[in-house]
């Protein structure tokens, strides 16, 4: 294992990111706290929610794990596809990084930008609002494991698209709608028969739902199967990317 | 001596076109090797090939002994590599990048006093704290060439590094790459001005459309009368009389006032071509020489290697 070498990539687009913080940080952090305000006021009292926690409170780890979940995805995704439009990807693929250095220094620069945006729209909401915390080892566990799957599709996203159309498609047609149709707003209970059984085939359903019970005791689901679901995503998807990156799949002619 | 680059039955297909077909070469160490030819010849093709940015169809690549896929660590450790495309990372400046690079391949804060030389040694020293964007063309390829050298690679291998490159900055990146040279670096470049690799390389490869088809020392090559042609326009301060027969079969354009000639330097150089033109009444006000255009020594070359 090339240490020194992971690291400096692990450090250097953790930099990209920080370097322009108020577009990678900040900005996604007013976003869900706009959700917060809007949703909040709109709907307390009105959604029938899981115990007898208000509506705001429920709202908020939706909003952080949705939070987490799009700016992982954009990290390594935006990342990648920069490198290659602007060529600047040969710097990487010319030293003795191997593929799996490769992957984890992408994937955890966008895990440490998730956590970071997911624990700003945190610590702010609690300025709004009391939450409870059952079990932080959920929260914590939850948070790692659906940052590192999406940092993933954000590698994916980013080896297969050509153009920046392309990637803003991925994110548009399959992150968007996913996360927000993944129980950030509701419980999955208020919704008909057909679109409860229909979230279940939402990986990221499981992502809020488990993250969800870290701070209430309570889930649509049951928490170990969440973690199932994604840890078998994880796996399954960090496989894919290797093979992927192992191929030459769009980065190797 | 042992071999630097080794290079067996390469070929590489793009889609429908063959890039290279079935390339055989051997570099040895401490040489300075050129590989010329046309657009599209495969030069590039090769050179990625050696530093892993392309993948060959078939046959190996070895630096330094180390197969540059199953043993990629080793031979990307050993080779350097200066890419034909200004490409650069909007992100960092010049420091960073260096700093950056040098990390990849392993190396830690103790390499800054070689990052320092680096810069001092390419001129960019009241630039190591500018963004790679706000670079000229002739900075960023300079820090393209330090990047590669980070790691103080014992091959360095370059594609087309004067491209786009003022005389001056030329002249003084020939004078740091041969101080490399020196220094025991093995040197392969790829270049389309015929003069460079004239008086720098020792050894010189033509690709052409994906096969090698001269490989010779620089000197047996030109001696074989590769690299004599010339071209020349004169231009005439009145319309010159009609010239003798040895002199318009040299013409390749003719105007009024001035004529385009090309000619052999085994047969005819122009000091003696004046000095005819002279005793038949011509009046040179001008004169002016062409690049030497490689194309037309690929050409000659390619076909006197035709079976
Ligand atoms: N990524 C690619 N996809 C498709 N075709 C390619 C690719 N790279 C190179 N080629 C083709 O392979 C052939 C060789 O190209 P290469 O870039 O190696 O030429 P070159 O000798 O470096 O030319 P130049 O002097 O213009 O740099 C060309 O026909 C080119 O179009
Ligand atoms: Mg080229």
């Amino acid at each position: 294992m090339n240490w020194l070498g992971f690291r400096t990539l692990f450090i250097k687009e953790t930099m990209r990111f920080t370097k322009v913080y108020l577009q990678t940080l900040f900005a996604p952090m007013i976003t869900a706290l706009l959700y917060l305000l809007i949703f909040a006021q709109v709907l307390e009292g009105r959604m029938d929610v899981l115990g007898d926690f208000s509506y705001t409170a429920f709202l908020i780890p939706g909003l952080v794990m949705m939070a987490v979940i799009q700016n992982s995805f954009a990290n390594s995704s935006s990342s990648l596809i920069q490198s290659k439009v602007t060529g600047n990807l040969i710097f990487v693929m010319v030293t003795p990084l191997s593929y799996l250095e490769i992957y984890l220094a992408f994937t955890l620069a966008a895990v440490l930008r998730g956590i970071l945006v997911g624990l700003s729209v945190y610590i702010v909401a609690l300025f709004f609002v009391q939450l409870p915390l059952f079990n932080i080892f959920y929260i914590i566990i939850f948070v790692l494991m659906s940052s590192a799957v999406l940092g993933t599709l954000g590698v994916i996203a980013g080896i297969w698209a050509e153009k920046f159309d392309q990637l803003a498609g991925f994110t548009n047609f399959i992150i968007m709608p996913l996360s927000f149709l993944s129980g950030v707003f509701y419980s999955i209970h208020s919704l008909p028969p057909l679109w409860q059984t229909l979230s279940h085939f939402n990986p990221f359903f499981y992502m809020i739902d488990g993250f969800r019970y870290g701070f209430f005791g309570t889930s649509d689901v049951n928490p170990l199967f969440s973690l199932g679901v994604v840890a078998t995503f994880l796996v399954g998807l960090a496989s894919f990317t290797l093979y992927l990156l192992h191929s030459g799949y769009k980065i190797r002619d | 001596m042992s071999i630097a680059i080794s290079v067996k039955h390469i070929h590489k297909t793009f889609f429908s076109v063959e890039a290279l077909k079935g390339i055989n070469l051997e570099i040895k160490q401490g040489e300075f090797f050129g590989l010329l030819g046309p657009n599209g010849a495969g030069k590039s093709t090769l050179l990625n090939i050696m530093s892993g940015l392309t993948r060959a169809d078939s046959g190996n690549i070895a630096i330094l002994g180390h197969d540059v896929v199953t043993d990629y660590r080793s031979a990307r450790l050993n080779l350097g590599i200066v890419p034909q495309e200004l490409v650069f990372d909007p992100f960092f400046t010049v420091r960073e990048v260096l700093k950056i690079q040098a990390g990849y391949f392993g190396l830690d804060h103790r390499c800054n006093a070689w990052i320092d030389e680096l810069i001092e040694a390419l001129m960019l020293s009241d630039k190591t704290n500018t963004n790679m964007r706000a670079l000229s063309g002739g900075m960023k390829r300079r820090v393209l060439i330090a990047q590669a050298l980070v790691h103080k690679p014992p091959v360095v291998v370059l594609d087309e590094p004067t491209a786009g490159v003022d005389v001056e900055l030329r002249k003084s990146l020939w004078v740091f790459i041969k101080k490399l040279h020196r220094e025991g670096h093995t040197i392969l470049l790829t270049t389309h001005y015929l003069e460079e690799a004239e008086s720098l390389c020792e050894r010189i490869a033509i690709l052409n459309h994906g096969k090698i088809v001269a490989l010779d020392h620089t000197t047996t090559l030109l001696d074989q009368g590769v690299g004599n042609q010339r071209s020349a326009t004169l231009f005439f301060t009145e319309t010159p009389p009609p010239l003798s027969q040895d002199i318009t079969s040299l013409i390749s354009k003719q105007d009024r006032l001035s004529i385009t000639v090309e000619f052999d330097l085994s047969r005819i150089t122009l000091p003696v071509l004046l000095e005819q033109l002279k005793k038949q009444g011509c009046k040179v006000r001008d004169i002016q020489t062409e690049q030497i255009d490689l194309e037309d020594i690929f050409i000659d070359t390619i076909q006197r290697n035709k079976p």
